[in-house]
């Protein structure tokens, strides 16, 4: 290794750790907001509609260790996290990890599907756009990125299910015996592929411009090779810092798009926690979910960072 | 030869002009002479580059008439968003779930004796309730709250990004860490967790006050939009006021002892005009985006009430009978979208000038 390798080494080592206490501060920060925002609701959660007896609730509050002060509560939820101890569905009274980990098994599913479907999709589209700027081809798919970025996911979600499962009966309404990816996926996708398409493009269309395709055109490189070799592998750098936000943007979509499609995934029990007000499941989802975008962050931009070298380090 | 023009005549080879074959120029002739054109601002500059912008003039034009739609509708059309169609007084509940310019039994009756009925534009909801009104007002809430949410985000970000920009040092640096820190937040699951708490908390405290009306969790929307979304503006206001500040005329301003608060009004906020209304353009979209997702999932605005998100969550119950509910908020939430990111892409192609050609 020469020695502007190593120094190059030793900067990318100090950014990734820097990184990674970034990361580590905010999932702290998140389940600090989380904690005490969920203690700021009036009444306890043993004040419910079932009459209890004060010996019967001062017993459940020394189980849960609710009579402790708040603080030490909070030292105590995290120590019981990181010995993977989500605690007790305050509804229901059941553990929450196994349920949270089944039903996130769903929504990984769906979730992992979709961003794979718009990554090859948008990657394709964009291309095809950047290669035939300003003609029809590319106009149509200009014209189709924004309309999806105008739509909410429910929206398109409710739209498709209308369209394809009353209206023309092609697909199965989602229930217990037909299980059909097909449109949640599509409601789920379709958003970040506009996104991802319209980034391809105007990156593709700057590596176009770059003085080494000229050249690799210039010395007589087959058009494939051209597009494929030197062009494509260089416009997807920015592709990747996508795939970040594009996680946070699946798993808050899918909130919505597991409810419509009644999917029994995270999304869905998210959701039907906040409306049953299930506070310690709220707050078990709240913080697993975010922990999972905060790591992706992170991955992505140690991803770019590694890829692309001639970022600039801080 | 006699020289009329007392021109001396100097040397017979010399290039010098005969005046005497010249005229002089009428006031007229001068002024077409004159080829400077009128001067120009940089806003009027742009604005002349967003009129040749086919795409956002129609966004424009669009975004007037349903602005036009959304003031006038409710003076025109008698019948209120929250109460049950009234015919002569008597309330009709044969008027539920009316297709668009449908008329129940007692409206055909009442008509039949020769009285005019206001036709529902839009049909009517499950509660007798006219649908046009309804979308009227919903989009009237997400409307409002788009823009309220953006100047709120507007305000905290620009005095934030100000003084993080204009001090520059560890105060900077500490400044942008705690914007970092709020950037890598989950926004929208924390905005669901806040409006959750938030709805639960503030409902018993706002209760006759005038906050009341607006409704628990409009207020908490407003309240987490102030704590969360401010942090990209002042990421970019920081960014374009360190760019500004290290230009001369900051400079001389300085030497000749302006206060900063002074600078950083006349000299650099101007000039960080163009990159504030394109990002407000932007933010606007987004913020309806994020209260229709909230309203969906049950968190918006107050029952009675609707916005646009909420409407469309009410119509997927009925979706197979009365699909045209969904479709109308639907259309309204993706038009005002769509006008306000073409708009936004308009203005920073005209405003942007690292993007002039």
């Amino acid at each position: 290794m020469t020695k502007l390798q190593i120094k190059e080494k030793i900067v990318l080592n100090k950014y990734v750790i820097k990184r990674i206490g970034l990361a580590i501060l905010t999932i702290f920060i998140i389940s600090l907001i989380t904690f005490f925002t969920m203690n700021a609701i009036p009444g306890g959660p043993f004040d419910s509609e079932k009459a209890t007896t004060p010996q019967v609730k001062a017993a459940l509050e020394k189980r849960y260790n609710l009579d402790r002060p708040i603080t030490e509560q909070y030292v105590l939820y995290m120590g019981n996290l990181l010995h993977g101890d989500w605690g007790v569905s305050i509804k229901t009274g059941r553990e929450i990890w196994p349920t949270m980990s089944q039903s996130f098994g769903i929504s990984a599913q769906l979730g992992g599907v979709a961003i794979l479907v718009s990554l090859i999709f948008g990657i394709i589209l964009g291309c095809i756009s950047a290669l035939t700027r300003n003609t029809l081809p590319d106009r149509l798919i200009v014209f189709f990125t924004t309309l999806m970025t105008s739509m909410p996911s429910f929206v398109l979600a409710t739209l498709l299910l209308y369209l394809f499962c009353i209206k023309l009966g092609w697909i199965q309404v989602w229930s217990a015996s037909s299980h059909n990816y097909i449109l949640p996926i599509i409601s789920l996708a379709l958003y970040p592929m506009a996104y991802i398409t319209r980034l391809t493009k105007t990156s593709m269309l700057d590596v176009l411009g770059q003085d080494y395709v000229r050249t690799a055109k210039a010395k007589g490189v087959a058009t494939w090779k051209v597009i494929f070799k030197h062009t494509l592998r260089n416009a997807l750098i920015p592709v990747i810092t996508y795939v970040g936000p594009e996680i946070a943007y699946i798993i808050t979509g899918s909130l919505v798009v597991e409810n419509i499609f009644t999917i029994g995934g995270l999304g869905q029990k998210f959701v039907n926690s906040i409306t049953n007000r299930d506070y310690t499941m709220i707050m078990a989802t709240t913080l697993f979910l975010a922990i999972i975008m905060v790591i992706a962050n992170l991955l992505t931009d140690i991803a770019y960072k590694v890829i692309d070298p001639r970022i600039t380090l801080d | 030869m006699s020289n009329e023009n007392k021109m001396p005549k100097k040397n017979i080879l010399s290039a010098q002009i005969d005046l005497s074959k010249f005229e002089l120029a009428t006031e007229e002739e001068k002024r077409q002479q004159d080829v400077m054109s009128e001067s120009t601002t940089f806003f009027k500059d742009g604005m002349k580059r967003l009129r040749k912008n086919p795409l956002a003039m129609v966004s424009i034009v669009i975004l007037i008439l349903l602005l036009a739609v959304i003031l006038i509708s409710p003076k025109v059309v008698p019948y209120s968003y929250q109460d049950i169609i009234t015919i002569d007084g008597v309330r009709d509940k044969t008027a539920k779930n009316l297709a668009p310019f449908q008329y129940s039994k007692m409206e055909q009756r009442y008509m039949a004796k020769g009285e005019k009925v206001f036709p529902h534009i839009f049909g009517t909801d499950e509660m007798s309730r006219d649908y046009f009104i309804r979308v009227v007002y919903g989009t009237r809430v997400s409307l409002t709250v788009g823009m309220f949410a953006s100047v709120i985000v507007l305000i905290i970000g620009l005095i934030y990004g100000s003084i993080s920009g204009y001090a520059g040092g560890r105060v900077d640096l500490i400044m942008m860490r705690i914007v970092d820190i709020i950037y890598s937040l989950p926004d929208l699951l924390m905005i669901i967790l806040l409006s959750v708490v938030l709805g639960d908390v503030l409902g018993d405290k706002i209760q006759n006050t005038i906050f009341a009306k607006l409704g628990a969790n409009m207020l908490s929307l407003f309240i987490v939009f102030g704590l969360l979304y401010w942090v990209s503006m002042a990421r970019l206001i920081r960014g374009q006021i360190l760019s500004i500040k290290s230009n001369d005329y900051v400079l001389a301003s300085k030497a000749i002892g302006t206060k900063s608060g002074r600078i950083i009004r006349t000299h650099i906020l101007p000039n960080c005009l163009s990159v504030i209304i394109i990002s407000i353009a932007l933010q606007i979209p987004s913020a309806i985006f994020t209260e229709s997702y909230l309203s969906f999932l049950g968190l918006g605005v107050q029952a009675p009430m609707p916005s646009l998100g909420s409407l469309a969550n009410a119509a997927r119950s009925g979706l197979t009978s009365y699909p045209y509910k969904l479709f109308f908020p639907s259309m309204a939430i993706v038009l005002i979208v769509l006008a306000f990111n073409l708009l936004g892409d308009g203005l920073r192609d005209a405003f942007d000038p690292k993007l002039k050609k």
